[in-house]
């Protein structure tokens, strides 16, 4: 490489040209990621940025409602969340959607399970009903759980008709049919990542697990569980998170004071009262929250502790 | 457990596995005494996998049964059975290393000394220094001892090894064969080795069993298969065989003589009648220096001419087609500077009538 003794121009030319690749080489992951990170800079980075200026704007005085300027009151954060209906919005946000989650999870592994390792040849079938629920708008399909759970509803009137509810006994709504209504509507998001970990499983090493001595409990818990962790906790988040901040379930199922959820106050907070910055500050620890349990939610997966 | 009087052979009786309409496994018995080597060795889709999942008892039998001692464990479940397998592909568990891989089985039973048991396979297998590493981070010949160890670890009964040295080159393989056969006496469990490797089966096996279609076509020694196959299955599967076709005429001492179109030739005694196959290996077969001398007595003798030489370092193996214009394969060792023919050579042939063996005729 260093000194050949006798320089051979067309070696020389060679080591010029795979240079030239090499630069090139080098640069190729960073055009590829380039639209990828103009999108996440114009999308997410400035509107964060924006976001966080804006949660610490005091009232022009004097000026009218809506009107704020930069006064960088750190305070802000103090006031607001200290209020109680605010701090209980967020709290009952992480309640509603932690329990949803977990609802989720144990409909879903067990539905997943089926479909990835026992359905045979229903598989795609059972698959695509899965997703069918997507080809219902949102909130169309969230308006349709105030009929089932209502109190003409098919719910209500099979516990009545077995006299295990009273008569004057309802669902919607309350907090109950809110959670339901998160469960139903992130249950694909739970259900899809775990499929496709069962999917990818090698049952073989659940045989392995047999033959050694674990019986059907054990090998689930050794084998195929830590080895659909990645599933799980993909769905998990994909369900958490948007559970979090979801409104529209509150608002169509619970309705009341008692059961709304923090994004209905931001949406408040922004778009009826203009009250920016205390509809920042929410945004922006609800956000910090969610990052937070996430991020200590996967270290901890990671490592297995989970299970 | 069983009792040492009746101990640990297992015996599988009239064992059948139909999958639809088909037998994979078609009434099947054999015995395998405690702490032999026995391989099961037959071509791709014989039922060989299928034998030893039912052994394992991770597939149901159709019908018949298997036992250990007089213990039935013919619907006892995988996990109740002092059964361990080494699977074809290993199936080591990727998200435990390779300590936690072979400790799986000592924990389910909540077995005592399980750190030092673990450590002393892990000697064993000679993979000590990576007990921390995890599946993925090792070679293949480190991944199978290690699915070895996982097994063996457990003392079981019955150690049943389904193609473990499949995905390995030759060399290792080799290796890996011997270290096997070290382990399986060094630990006198007994091992059902699955294969369709006639030279590893003959090498490692006591006793080997050769599998055709569901069926044991034949069963016994290494030795004993090579020299006298009962089949042409088993003759053509385990080595290269030359057969002469040809009639029973009568006996004569210990031997039967037969009437082919090469002539008269002998073969050990034999019940069979008829039409029948004479079978010799090409490596039994000698040159005679001349048509008239060199032949000792009472040795089969035919002629013909050579057709094919090909040098392949120890031997040389010969194509010779004989007066009924079949083509038989001769295999000389290279003991001679030069060829012991040409192809062109008028030759005569020879063999010892003890090395013939008859074949039912097709
Ligand atoms: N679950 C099953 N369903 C239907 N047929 C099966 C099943 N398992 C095995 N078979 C059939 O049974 C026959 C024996 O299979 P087996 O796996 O025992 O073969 P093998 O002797 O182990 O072959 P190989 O050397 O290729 O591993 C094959 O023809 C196979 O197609
Ligand atoms: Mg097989």
């Amino acid at each position: 490489m260093n000194a050949p003794v006798v320089p051979v121009p067309a070696a020389g030319v060679q080591a010029v040209r795979s240079t030239k690749a090499g630069t090139r080489r080098r640069w190729t992951p960073y055009l590829l990621l380039l639209p990828g990170l103009l999108w996440l800079g114009i999308f997410f980075i400035i509107p964060l940025a924006s976001l966080l200026m804006q949660s610490l704007q005091t009232p022009v005085p004097n000026g009218l409602a809506g009107q704020f300027q930069q006064t960088w009151r750190f305070q802000n954060y103090i006031d607001t969340l200290s209020q109680p209906n605010f701090y209980n919005a967020m709290i009952r946000s992480f309640t509603y959607s932690f329990i949803a989650t977990v609802l989720a999870l144990l409909i879903a592994y067990p539905l997943a399970y089926a479909i990835a390792l026992r359905a045979g040849r229903a598989k795609p079938l059972l698959l695509v009903l899965v997703v069918a629920p997507f080809f219902v708008s949102f909130i169309l399909r969230t308006i349709a759980w105030k009929q089932v759970l209502g109190a003409e509803g098919p719910v209500v009137s099979t516990l009545q008709a077995l006299h295990l509810v009273q008569q004057n006994f309802t669902i919607y709504p309350s907090s109950a049919a809110v959670i339901a209504g998160l469960t139903y509507n992130f249950l694909p998001f739970m259900t899809l990542p775990i499929f496709a970990s069962l999917d990818r499983l090698d049952t073989r090493l659940v045989e392995a697990a047999n033959d050694l001595y674990a019986g059907n409990l054990v090998a689930f818990r050794k084998v195929t569980l830590p080895l659909t962790m990645p599933g799980v906790v993909a769905g998990t988040l994909l369900t958490f998170i948007p559970a979090s901040g979801d409104y529209i379930n509150s608002e169509l199922l619970g309705g009341s004071v008692n059961t709304t959820m923090i994004g209905k106050v931001i949406d408040s907070r922004f778009l009826v009262l203009s009250d920016y910055p205390a509809a920042s500050v929410l945004s922006f620890t609800l956000m910090s929250i969610i990052l937070a349990a996430v991020w200590l939610y996967v270290r901890k997966a990671g490592t297995e502790e989970l299970v | 457990m069983a009792s040492p009087q009746t101990n640990g052979d297992l015996w599988l009786k009239d064992l059948t596995k139909t999958f639809g309409d088909f037998a994979a496994v078609d009434h099947i018995d054999l015995h395998i005494p405690q702490g032999s080597f026995f391989a099961l060795l037959g071509p791709s889709g014989c039922g060989k996998t299928t034998t030893l999942r039912m052994i394992a008892g991770l597939e149901e039998p159709t019908s018949g049964k298997v036992l250990i001692g007089d213990l039935d464990i013919t619907y006892a479940k995988a996990y109740d059975r002092p059964v361990n397998t080494v699977f074809q592909n290993y199936a080591l568990f990727p998200h435990m290393d390779i300590f936690e891989n072979i400790a799986f089985g000592l924990r389910r039973r909540n077995v005592s000394d399980l750190d030092k048991k673990v450590k002393d396979v892990l000697e064993l297998i000679q993979l000590s220094h990576l007990a921390r590493r995890k599946p993925a981070q090792l070679s293949g010949g480190q991944q199978q001892r290690v699915a070895l160890a996982r097994a063996i670890v457990n003392q079981p009964a019955v150690l049943l090894l389904d193609e473990p040295l499949g995905a390995l080159d030759l060399k290792l393989r080799r290796e890996m064969q011997v270290e096997l056969k070290r382990i399986q006496m060094e630990v006198g469990l007994t091992f059902i080795h699955v294969t369709h490797d006639q030279e590893e089966a003959m090498s490692m096996a006591d006793t080997i069993a050769v599998m055709n279609n569901g069926v044991v076509e034949q069963l016994g020694a290494p030795l004993d298969l090579y020299e006298r196959p009962a089949t042409q299955f088993v003759a053509s599967f385990l080595g290269q065989t030359n057969t002469l076709q040809g009639t029973v005429v009568g006996p004569d001492g210990d031997f039967t003589v037969v009437d082919t179109a090469c002539g008269r030739l002998r073969l050990p005694r034999t019940e069979l009648t008829g039409s029948v196959a004479l079978g010799v290996r090409p490596e039994k077969i000698e040159f005679a220096q001349t048509a008239v001398s060199g032949v000792p007595d009472g040795a089969n003798v035919v002629e013909g001419v050579v057709t094919d030489a090909s040098f392949i370092g120890v031997s040389t193996q010969y194509i010779v087609r004989l007066r009924n214009e079949q083509e038989i394969a001769v295999f000389e060792q290279n003991l001679l500077f030069g060829r012991r023919a040409l192809v062109g050579d008028q030759v005569t042939l020879f063999w010892d009538p003890r090395h013939s063996f008859a074949l039912a005729a097709q």
